[in-house]
């Protein structure tokens, strides 16, 4: 990644922001751009913010949503909230996850492509089972669903 | 009640108790004589509310935290119930099943609160599985070792890293079970902003993180028949050494120390306040160049080798302002070092080493700075810290209560009062203040102990009139973070001074990461310690301390005093 391009992005993203710099905000808005939070934006941003950069790393690790590795092209992320836990989310879980062969340490294909996550509760409880891609939603999967839904996004 | 005025209490288990402005129950469940237990709470630190010790019970059995409860009038609480026991309990046992409790080979074996606590409720059992499997040890540090096999996330460290230091070279991570305190990416610790102040070793209730133990290669060269071994002690490890042996709180034990140390082995020994002579002539000539010739101002001062390297990593923009000099343990082991070299003989002489003992965890990087090397190896060999000392007494099977103190060595055996003031935080400064006034100094000693260079709080600001015209501008801080508030009130033109002392460690050394723990104890007791060796001096002045006249003329002769005492 070009790093100059990164600090320009950040500058910007920091500037969108007022003055009291809210780190949280402002480590979403930069995965919303490059899908995770990579490593060189830790360095600057330390600086730029006047954080140390253990505080940084600290804030990033805390929340689930945020990820230090990069993230496939296409997120999955199955609902295994308590109403898609019972209508068998697990299994659909689990099919994606042989289909690309992932697991629960490795979230993300090596071709960048696909990564397979669970949420805890996507609020759409009448749709469930339910999984989203890149926060497209698709209702009341089955595992053969979900597997045609890969080969359509292929 | 009625006869008790206007005054605020709260009944702590059943007995009346006054309010007096404190900030938490804890605080005056403490004075009244109770000894709560607690991991996570420093009166100097933020309260965090961690380790569920200090809970009490409430007037309707609710349990509460006292460190994070204020006081407030006709409170009613109990600080021993059954339901506290258990609770206290229960939370230690958490605690100690996922702790490493390889008790005998830690080296905070018999220094360890948990430990502590653990003796203290009685527990023998420990009925639940560990549930983490942690990282390695992190051993990169010159100074410190990460064990996080050992962290109870109390998070003291990260508070005094931050907070205190304002470095943060460690904070927590991840949430949970699977939280834990580490670097940024769980870099190695010699890879971050870690100016190994060693603070937070000092503060760590457990083994987390402990000061590195050099005594080993040491011991090895005293052994050596083919080594001459010459010992440095730095004036803060004098009032510090006796707390671990049971002698009253900041008495010098200066003379004991030096027998000790001969008794070891050590060949020759000397004192680290003469070292410090050099640099008050040093540092003040150069003060006074910088105000004669329009130099760089502020002149900060160098010798504290925490704050050096936060400096070099933070403020690089500040290089031309920080002193040229070494510190006084390299100047006095450069002194050591060229005069054994000078009065080397034979074909295969001796080797030399230099050993150090000081109050400092952060010596132990400096001796391995590029700047401070003689012939390509470690001006100073050695750098151990009081407390590494007082195992090396132990271990040695040495009665040090009993010992009969004894002088240093000649030919560098005296030292200026000013030199002994090092230890303490304003002691540079003022010593600095003494030479910059000659020898007027001499009638004016009192005076300038009361223009406000002695006491503890973080920044002191002091003025003296620089010849008739002239008013200098004194500051010094103490505790990085009150130095990086004053270097960003300086950036931003609101202040302005002609000379900066900075210490590291709050307090100065006799505070520091290396010394028996002082946090809310001994810092008053040291200090009176440290002005009590001035007072017993029968040199004041630095420039009048006829070992530095003796080496201006000989050793330090010519171009060489800059040579062996800057590293610019």
């Amino acid at each position: 990644m070009d790093n100059q391009e990164l600090y320009q992005k950040i500058d910007e993203i920091i500037r969108a922001h007022d003055d009291d710099k809210p780190i949280v905000a402002i480590l979403q808005d930069i995965q919303e751009e490059y899908r995770y939070l990579p490593r060189e934006a830790f360095d600057y941003l330390s600086k730029k913010l006047g954080v140390s950069l253990a505080k940084i790393y600290s804030i990033a690790t805390f929340y689930e949503n945020f990820s230090l590795s990069p993230k496939g092209k296409y997120v999955i992320k199955i609902c295994d909230g308590t109403a898609c836990h019972v209508r068998k989310s697990i299994p659909i879980l689990e099919a994606l996850r042989k289909e690309l062969g992932l697991s629960s340490e490795k979230s993300t294909t090596d071709d960048l492509m696909y990564t397979v996550e669970t949420v805890s509760c996507l609020g759409a409880c009448g749709l469930a089972p339910v999984l989203t891609v890149n926060d497209k939603v698709h209702p009341a999967m089955t595992p053969e669903k979900a597997i045609e839904l890969l080969s359509e996004l292929k | 009640m009625n006869t008790m005025n206007n005054k605020k209490f709260m009944m702590i288990d059943g007995l009346p108790v006054a309010i007096e402005g404190e900030k938490n129950i804890l605080d005056v469940i403490r004075k009244a004589g109770i000894e709560l237990p607690t991991l996570c709470y420093y009166s100097v630190l933020s309260t965090y509310g961690a380790c569920r010790m200090c809970v009490v019970e409430g007037k309707h059995g609710e349990i509460m935290a006292s460190c994070s409860t204020p006081p407030r009038s006709g409170m009613e609480i109990k600080t021993n119930t059954p339901r506290l026991q258990k609770y206290r309990r229960m939370v230690l046992e958490l605690m100690l099943a996922d702790h490493c409790r390889d008790c005998t080979t830690c080296d905070k074996n018999f220094d360890c609160k948990l430990q502590d606590l653990a003796q203290r409720f009685g527990l023998k059992d420990v009925r639940f599985e560990p549930y983490s499997i942690w990282d390695d040890k992190d051993e990169s540090s010159l100074a410190i070792t990460r064990d996080p096999n050992k962290c109870i996330i109390c998070g003291d460290c990260v508070r005094m890293c931050s907070e205190i230091q304002n470095v943060g070279a460690i904070d927590f991570a991840f949430r949970g079970s699977k939280m834990e305190v580490t670097t940024a990416f769980k870099m190695p610790i010699s890879e971050t902003n870690c100016v190994n102040c060693g603070q937070c070793a000092a503060i760590c209730p457990t083994g987390a993180i402990t000061v590195k133990n050099d005594t080993r290669s040491l011991w090895e060269d005293l052994y050596d028949d083919n080594t001459t071994v010459v010992a440095q002690i730095a004036p803060a490890v004098r009032v510090a050494l006796g707390d671990e042996f049971d002698i009253p709180r900041g008495t010098n034990v200066m003379g004991k120390i030096v027998a000790a140390l001969r008794r070891m082995g050590f060949d020759e020994v000397y004192d680290t306040a003469t070292g410090a002579d050099l640099t008050v002539i040093e540092e003040a000539r150069e003060f006074i160049e910088h105000l004669e010739n329009d130099g760089t101002l502020p002149l900060f001062t160098s010798c504290c080798p925490a704050w050096f390297r936060y400096a070099e990593i933070n403020h690089p923009e500040l290089y031309d302002n920080i002193s040229s000099c070494k510190s006084p343990m390299e100047m006095l082991g450069s002194v050591l070092k060229e005069r054994a070299k000078v009065n080397e003989t034979g074909k295969k002489p001796k080797k030399t080493k230099v050993v150090a003992i000081m109050p400092c965890t952060a010596k132990k990087f400096e001796i391995h700075r590029d700047e401070f090397q003689y012939d390509g190896e470690p001006t100073v060999a050695h750098s151990i810290t009081t407390i590494e000392l007082a195992n090396m007494i132990r271990e040695a099977g040495l009665r040090f209560e009993e010992i009969l103190p004894e002088a240093v060595d000649m030919p560098f055996g005296i030292a200026s009062g000013s030199g002994m003031i090092f230890g303490v935080t304003g002691g540079v400064t003022e010593a600095v203040i003494r030479y910059v006034m000659g020898s007027a100094a001499r009638d004016h000693l009192a005076d300038i102990s009361f223009t406000g260079v002695r006491g503890f709080d973080g920044l002191k600001e002091v003025k003296i009139p620089y010849k008739e015209d002239r008013e200098l501008s004194i500051a010094i801080v103490s505790g990085l973070k009150n130095a990086e508030n004053l270097i960003q009130a300086m950036q931003a033109g609101e202040v302005h001074y002609d000379f900066v002392e900075v210490m590291a460690c709050e307090g100065g050394c006799i505070a520091g990461a290396g010394q028996p723990f002082v946090i809310g104890r001994a810092k008053p007791e040291r200090s009176e310690g440290m002005y009590e060796a001035d007072r017993l001096s029968n040199v004041k002045l630095s420039a009048e301390n006829p070992v530095a006249e003796g080496l201006y003329a000989n050793l330090l002769a010519g171009d060489k005093a800059h040579h062996l005492l800057h590293y610019k």
